[in-house]
C-alpha cells in the first residue's frame, strides 16, 4: 500500500503557537492493543456475574398475545425472564438528543406488549451462564398478533412529514434568492434523483453491557462515546441520582456514532441485575446489534442545478427524503451541508422524513455529509458532463471564500489547494474525457473526483492535569478512546505544553468519574479536549514560571516570564539558563501540581458548561456562528476498474488530500483519513443492509453477508495532508478530522464508474448488475 | 442453541454406529457428524438445526491426497487449505486448487474438510433466519419465503416452486465438471448424483443419516490441466459467488474434443452444464462459440425478481472462463 504524507518539519517550534503539523507519534496504547492486554468494557466482569441474553421479535408490528415461559424456566441455571409484564414503566423511554435526551431511540421495548420493529427486544433472560440464557431464549414461546408492517419509502402505511421544525428552517433547510425562477432561466440544468441504502456501523466490539449494584450505586461497563451522557441518561430512565451512576469504558472497539446515544438495553440490564441481586453481563449477537442500536438512515434525494454555460451555479435545489421509525423524528438533514459548499445566488432545500416500522436510525460517521454529498457531488459531475467541462474546473469556477447562504466568510477554505495536490498525485491530467475511453486489458478504467467537507465543531470541555514530583504528567477527562487516537493526541498536547516526552504522560479516559468531556461526535474531540488540556497545562506552567522568576537564588531570577519555556524535561530561558522540570516545580509546590480546567469555546451558549455537567454536549462551529462559518475541506480521487465481460468493480487506487487546520498528530491523522477513504469505497460499492418489506426485517445481519472490504479490495491508498493555518476557528487552530476522510467518496466512485462505462448509477451501492447493459 | 452430546469417533465403524437408526435425512438426524464444524455450529447457533449429538470424525484417517495415473484420490477429511497448496494438484488439476483459493477465508479453509465442503448448505437468508416460518428446506411443506422476497443471491437454474436457494460452494462445481466419484461407507456414486433436486428441498443429498463420505476420486483425463475456475462476486475474498464457472478443456488442433463445465452461484445444486458442453464439442473455441455455449447453458434459466441479472452474468462468467481456459497450456 503506497501512501504519502506531505510534512513540514517535525515537532512544532515553540515560536509558532499554531503550527500546521505536529508530531508523528505512534499510539500510546498501541502496544496494549496489539498484545491483547488492553481492557475493553466487555472484558471487565468478575466472578459471580450472571449472563443475560436478549430474546427479540420476529415481527415488525403488532402485539404480544401470549408468553409461555414454562420450557424456558426449566433450563438449569435460569434466574430470571424479564418481559414487558415485569418492566412496564419501571424503565422510562427517555428522549432523543434533539429533545434534550440521551437516547438513540425512544422505543422502550419492554414498556408494553407493543412491537415497533423487527428485532425489538421482547425479553431479557438471565442465567448462570451465557449458554443457559441462550437456550432459555430458544425455549421461550411468545405468540404475536402480527400486523402488516411499513418497511420504507412507498410502503403502505408510510407517513411522510416535514423533518425541519419552523425555528430550525434557516439553519437546516436554507433558502436564498429565488431558486425556482433561476432554475427556469438557467441555460444548463440538471434534475436527478439519488438513493442511499440503510447501512450499519458494524463495529467489531459487539454491543455489550455489564452492570453491578452496590446498594443504590450502579456501575456500568459499556463501550461508549458519551460517558457523562450515559450516566445521566440511565439515571433518568431508572429514576436514580446521577451521582450514584458510574459508566466505565476504558477502550472502545469501534463506535462510528453507534455508541454516542444510549440504547434501550443498558437500563434493562441494570434492572435485571437489581432483580437477580447479582452483577449481570450482556453480550448481544451480531444479528441483534443490527436491531437494538442505531444505523445510517435510508435516504433519497432530488437535486436540481442550474448553471451558466461557463459553469457558474445559478440555482441549487436539494430536497432530501429519509426513513425513520414510527415514533421518533430523527433526521439526517444534510441540506445544511449541501447548500453551503459552492457559490450560488439562488438556493432552496427541504427535508422530509417517512415514518416506518423500523428501529430509529441515528448518527453514523459524517451522518449528514455522506448521503447528502453523494447526491450533490454526483449532480455536480453530471453538470460537468453536460457542460463538457473538467469536473475539477467546475469546482474551481464555483469556489468561494464567502459561504453562499449567510454570506459569511469561511475562516479558511483550502478546497482548491486540496484539488490541486490530489489531482497532481493522482495523475488527473492524463485522464481522457470520453466515458469508456480508458482501458487496461480486460478492464475499463474510470477516474472520478468529488469534494469532501465537514463542519468544524468544538464543545465545552473540562480536564484535570497533574504534574507529579517525578516529572510525570497525568491527564484526566471523561473522553473516549474509540480508536481515533485521542489518548495520544492529549499526551502530545500535554507533553508539548509542559516539555515532557509522551512516554512520561499518562492519559485517563473512559470513566464518568473523570471531569466531563463532550460526546465523541461531530469530529469535535481533538479541538475541544486539546484546548482544555492545554489550558490546564498552562495553568501549571504559569505557577512554575512565576515561582522561577520570583526565586532570587535561581537561574531565572527577575526574568520576563514570557521568555521562559518548557522543553525536553527542563525549564529554559534565554541563553544557557536551564533547570530540570522537577527542580523548577519544587519552588511552586512541595509536591504535585494539579490544575482543573474548564473551557467555554467562543460561540457556545452561556449554559454550555453547566449543561456539560448534566451530560449534555453543546457544540458550536460549522454554520452556527454569527460572524463566520467553519468547515474543513478535501478532494477525493478514485480509479475504478470494471471488467469488460463480467462487470465486477474494483477500486485499485484512491487519492485524497485534506486540509483541516492544525494537525496535532500527523500519523494518527493519516490513519484516520485513510480509514475514511477505505470506508468510502466500502460505502459506495459494498455496504447495504437489505430489508424484506413483507416483514420489514433485515436480511443480511452478519459480517458474512453485510459486506465490508477485505484487504484484497484495497490496494493503493494515498493520503495527503495539505497545510492550513486557521487562527479563527479556535486559539489552537484545530479543525476536526474524524469524519472528513469518508465524505464525497460515494460520489467520486459513482463519477468514476460513469467515466469507465458511461452508466450513471444514482443508487448505492453500485453493483455489477448496474453495468451489464453498458454500451462499452 | 440447545445443549448437545459430543462424541469422538475412534474409527469409521464407530462413527457409523453412533449415527445409525435415524429414519430421517442426515440434516434432520438427531446424531450428526462434525468435521471442521465451520457451518454446522453456525447453523446450530442460529437455531436452524438442533442435533442432540455430534460425532466428531476428525480423528479418522481419511486425510490423504494421492495423484496417480488414473486420477486424483482425496480423503474426505483433507482440509481445504491442504488441497489449495498441494503442488501436484496445482499442476495437474488447477481448477480444484483455484476453487479452494477463492473459497471462504484462510481461517475457514484451514478448518473445513473437503467432504463437509461439498455438503455445505445454502446461504439463503430465509433458510438461515428462523423468523421466516416458510422454508421447505427447514420445514417440509411450509412454503418458500424467498419467492417474492429479496432474491439477488437466489438461483436461476434448477429451482422449483418449492425452493429457489443457491448452492453456495465452489469445490463442488469443479468436482461435477471433472466427473468425480464419491466414495461413502456403503457405496460409490457419481458426484453429480450426490445432491438432490429442488422438487424435494429438505432432501439435500442421497446420503443416509449414518452414511459417511470417505473420499473422492477425480478421474484423470486430457482436460484436467487446461482447467480453471472463475468466480465473480462483490468483493475479492470471503464472499460467495454471484456467478461462477469451473471449466476443463481438451483441445486438439484448435478443436474442442471435450469440454467439462460446472456452474455455481446461479444454480440450486452443483450444476453440470451438459448442453453447453455439447454445444462446444468439435467446435473451435472462440468468443462466438463460447457465447453460444453459454446461451445453451442458461436456456432453461428462470429469474425471480432482482436475480434476473444472473442469467446474463452467468453467461458472461462462463464465456470468460472458457476463453481463459482456452489460453492455458493443455
Amino acid at each position: 500500500m503506497a501512501d504519502t504524507i506531505l510534512r513540514f518539519g517535525n515537532a512544532a517550534p515553540q515560536s509558532d503557537p499554531n503550527p500546521a503539523f505536529g508530531d508523528a507519534a505512534s499510539r500510546v496504547e498501541g502496544r496494549l492493543k496489539v498484545t491483547g492486554a488492553a481492557q475493553y468494557a466487555s472484558d471487565l466482569f468478575g466472578a459471580g456475574t450472571a449472563h443475560a441474553y436478549l430474546h427479540t421479535s420476529p415481527i415488525a408490528r403488532g402485539r404480544i398475545t401470549n408468553i409461555d415461559e414454562t420450557a424456558a424456566r426449566r433450563v438449569t441455571g435460569v434466574l430470571d425472564i424479564m418481559t414487558y409484564k415485569a418492566v412496564g414503566d419501571r424503565v422510562k423511554p427517555g428522549a432523543l438528543p434533539g429533545d434534550k435526551g440521551f437516547m438513540g431511540s425512544t422505543i422502550a421495548p419492554l414498556m408494553s406488549d407493543q412491537v415497533w420493529h423487527s428485532g425489538q427486544i421482547v425479553a431479557v433472560i438471565v442465567a448462570d451462564t451465557f449458554e443457559a440464557a441462550r437456550e432459555a431464549s430458544f425455549r421461550l414461546k411468545i405468540t404475536y398478533d402480527a400486523q402488516p408492517p411499513t418497511a420504507t419509502f412507498g410502503s403502505a402505511g408510510a407517513e411522510s412529514a416535514n423533518a425541519i421544525p419552523a425555528d430550525k428552517q434557516d439553519e437546516l433547510a436554507p433558502s436564498i434568492g429565488d431558486a425556482a425562477a433561476a432554475l427556469a432561466q438557467a441555460p444548463v440544468t440538471i434534475d436527478a434523483e439519488y438513493e442511499t441504502p440503510t447501512q450499519h456501523h458494524n463495529a467489531i466490539e459487539l454491543f455489550t453491557t455489564a452492570v453491578a449494584w452496590r446498594g443504590d450505586e450502579l456501575t456500568i461497563w459499556e463501550p461508549s462515546q458519551n460517558m457523562w451522557g450515559f450516566r445521566f441518561g440511565v439515571a433518568e430512565q431508572l429514576g436514580l441520582d446521577p451521582a450514584n451512576v458510574r459508566v466505565i469504558s476504558p477502550f472502545v472497539g469501534g463506535a462510528f456514532g453507534s455508541r454516542g446515544s444510549l440504547t434501550q438495553r443498558t437500563a434493562l440490564v441494570a434492572l435485571a441485575a437489581r432483580r437477580v441481586g447479582r452483577p449481570v453481563r450482556l453480550e448481544t449477537t451480531r444479528e441483534q446489534g443490527f436491531n437494538i442500536a442505531t444505523y445510517r438512515a435510508e435516504t433519497r434525494h432530488r437535486v436540481r442545478l442550474g448553471a451558466t454555460p461557463d459553469g457558474k451555479l445559478q440555482a441549487l435545489v436539494h430536497d432530501g427524503f429519509e426513513v425513520t421509525s414510527r415514533p421518533d423524528a430523527y433526521k439526517v438533514a444534510g441540506t445544511d451541508a449541501s447548500t453551503r459548499l459552492y457559490a450560488c445566488p439562488n438556493i432552496s432545500s427541504s427535508v422530509r422524513i417517512t415514518h416506518a416500522d423500523r428501529n430509529t436510525p441515528g448518527f453514523m460517521r459524517a451522518p449528514a455529509e455522506v448521503p447528502y454529498l453523494f447526491a450533490l457531488e454526483s449532480a455536480m459531475d453530471e453538470l460537468a458532463v453536460k457542460l463538457d467541462m473538467d469536473p475539477v474546473e467546475l469546482r474551481r469556477v464555483n469556489d468561494t471564500m464567502v459561504e453562499p447562504v449567510q454570506k459569511l466568510p469561511y475562516t479558511s477554505r483550502s478546497l482548491m489547494a486540496c484539488y490541486e495536490q490530489a489531482a497532481d498525485a493522482f495523475g488527473w491530467a492524463k485522464r481522457t474525457k470520453q466515458p469508456g475511453s480508458m482501458r487496461d486489458g480486460d478492464w475499463l478504467v474510470g477516474w472520478g473526483c468529488a469534494t469532501a467537507f465537514y463542519p468544524t465543531n468544538i464543545g465545552a470541555a473540562t480536564a484535570r492535569v497533574r504534574l507529579n514530583p517525578d516529572g510525570t504528567v497525568r491527564v484526566q477527562t471523561a473522553a473516549h478512546e474509540i480508536g481515533t487516537g485521542v489518548m495520544t493526541v492529549l499526551a502530545l498536547m500535554a507533553g508539548t505544553a509542559l516539555g515532557v516526552p509522551i512516554d512520561r504522560v499518562h492519559v485517563d479516559l473512559g470513566d464518568s468519574d473523570l471531569p466531563p468531556a463532550p460526546v465523541s461526535g461531530g469530529s469535535n474531540s481533538t479541538a475541544s479536549l486539546c484546548t482544555v488540556v492545554d489550558k490546564a497545562c498552562r495553568d501549571i506552567g504559569d505557577r512554575i514560571v512565576r515561582a522561577a522568576v520570583a526565586a532570587k537564588d535561581g537561574p531565572f531570577a527577575d526574568r520576563d516570564p514570557a521568555t521562559l519555556r518548557f522543553e525536553n524535561g527542563s525549564l529554559r530561558g534565554e541563553g544557557d539558563a536551564s533547570e530540570t522540570l522537577t527542580q523548577a516545580m519544587r519552588r511552586a509546590a512541595p509536591g504535585a501540581i494539579e490544575a482543573y480546567a474548564e473551557n467555554m469555546p467562543d460561540g457556545v451558549p452561556p449554559t454550555a458548561l453547566a449543561d456539560l455537567y448534566q451530560g449534555h454536549t453543546t457544540m458550536t462551529g460549522g454554520t452556527k456562528l454569527k460572524n463566520r462559518v467553519e468547515f474543513a475541506f478535501g478532494a477525493q480521487f478514485v480509479e475504478i476498474r470494471v471488467n469488460t465481460l463480467t462487470r465486477e468493480l474494483r477500486a485499485p487506487r484512491v487519492v485524497g488530500a485534506y486540509s483541516s487546520g492544525r494537525i496535532v498528530n500527523v500519523k494518527a491523522a493519516k490513519s484516520q483519513y485513510m480509514g475514511g477513504q477505505i470506508w468510502g469505497i466500502s460505502s459506495a460499492l459494498l455496504e447495504a443492509t437489505e430489508i424484506d418489506p413483507r416483514k420489514a426485517r433485515y436480511m443480511n445481519q452478519d459480517l458474512g453477508e453485510y459486506y465490508i472490504p477485505v484487504n484484497a479490495d484495497i490496494t493503493d491508498v494515498t493520503t495527503i495532508l495539505v497545510p492550513e493555518k486557521d487562527h479563527e476557528v479556535n486559539p489552537l487552530g484545530i479543525k476536526g478530522i474524524g469524519e472528513l476522510g469518508g465524505v464525497g467518496l460515494n460520489a467520486a466512485v459513482a463519477n468514476a464508474v460513469y467515466h469507465a462505462t458511461g452508466v450513471r448509477v444514482r443508487k448505492l451501492p453500485i453493483r455489477l448488475e448496474n453495468l451489464l447493459s453498458a454500451n462499452v | 442453541m440447545y445443549p448437545y452430546l459430543y462424541d469422538r469417533a475412534t474409527g469409521i465403524p464407530d462413527a457409523v454406529h453412533a449415527t445409525a437408526g435415524a429414519r430421517t435425512t442426515p440434516t434432520a438426524a438427531p446424531a450428526q457428524f462434525i468435521a471442521g464444524g465451520t457451518q454446522l455450529v453456525d447453523l446450530m447457533k442460529l437455531g436452524v438445526i438442533a442435533p442432540e449429538r455430534l460425532v466428531d470424525i476428525n480423528g479418522l484417517t481419511m486425510t490423504a491426497i494421492a495423484v496417480g495415473p488414473d486420477g486424483l484420490r482425496l480423503g474426505a477429511l483433507v482440509r481445504m487449505a491442504e488441497l489449495e497448496r498441494h503442488p501436484d494438484v496445482r499442476r495437474d488439476y488447477p481448477v480444484l486448487a483455484e476453487t479452494m483459493a477463492l473459497a471462504a477465508s484462510q481461517q475457514i479453509r484451514a478448518m473445513a474438510s473437503l467432504a463437509g465442503n461439498t455438503l455445505q448448505r445454502t446461504r439463503c437468508e430465509y433458510f438461515r433466519d428462523t423468523a421466516w416460518s416458510e422454508c421447505n428446506k427447514r420445514t417440509p411443506g411450509s412454503g418458500c419465503a424467498a419467492i417474492g422476497g429479496v432474491t439477488r443471491k437466489m438461483a436461476v437454474l434448477g429451482t422449483s416452486d418449492q425452493c429457489i436457494a443457491t448452492y453456495p460452494g465452489d469445490f463442488a462445481q469443479a468436482l461435477v465438471a471433472l466427473g468425480a466419484v464419491v466414495h461413502t461407507t456403503t457405496r460409490t456414486l457419481p458426484f453429480e448424483q450426490l445432491h438432490g433436486g429442488a422438487d424435494r428441498p429438505h432432501i439435500e443429498t442421497v446420503l443416509e443419516a449414518d452414511e459417511l463420505i470417505t473420499g473422492f476420486v477425480v478421474p484423470a483425463g486430457p482436460w484436467t490441466k487446461r482447467s480453471t475456475y472463475v468466480k465473480v462476486r462483490d468483493r475479492q475474498s470471503y464472499a460467495y459467488g454471484l456467478a461462477t464457472a469451473a471449466v476443463a478443456l481438451h483441445v486438439e488442433g484448435g478443436i474442442v474434443r471435450d469440454a467439462r463445465i460446472g456452474l455455481g452461484g446461479v444454480a440450486y445444486k452443483p450444476w453440470r452444464a451438459h448442453e453447453a458442453e455439447a454445444a462446444l464439442h468439435g467446435k473451435k473455441l472462440d468468443e462466438d462459440s463460447a457465447i453460444a455455449a453459454a446461451r445453451a447453458a442458461f436456456a432453461g434459466a428462470k429469474p425471480h425478481g432482482e436475480n434476473a441479472f444472473k442469467i446474463d452474468l452467468g453467461q458472461r462468467t462462463l464465456v470468460r472462463a472458457l476463453l481463459q481456459a482456452n489460453r492455458m497450456e493443455g
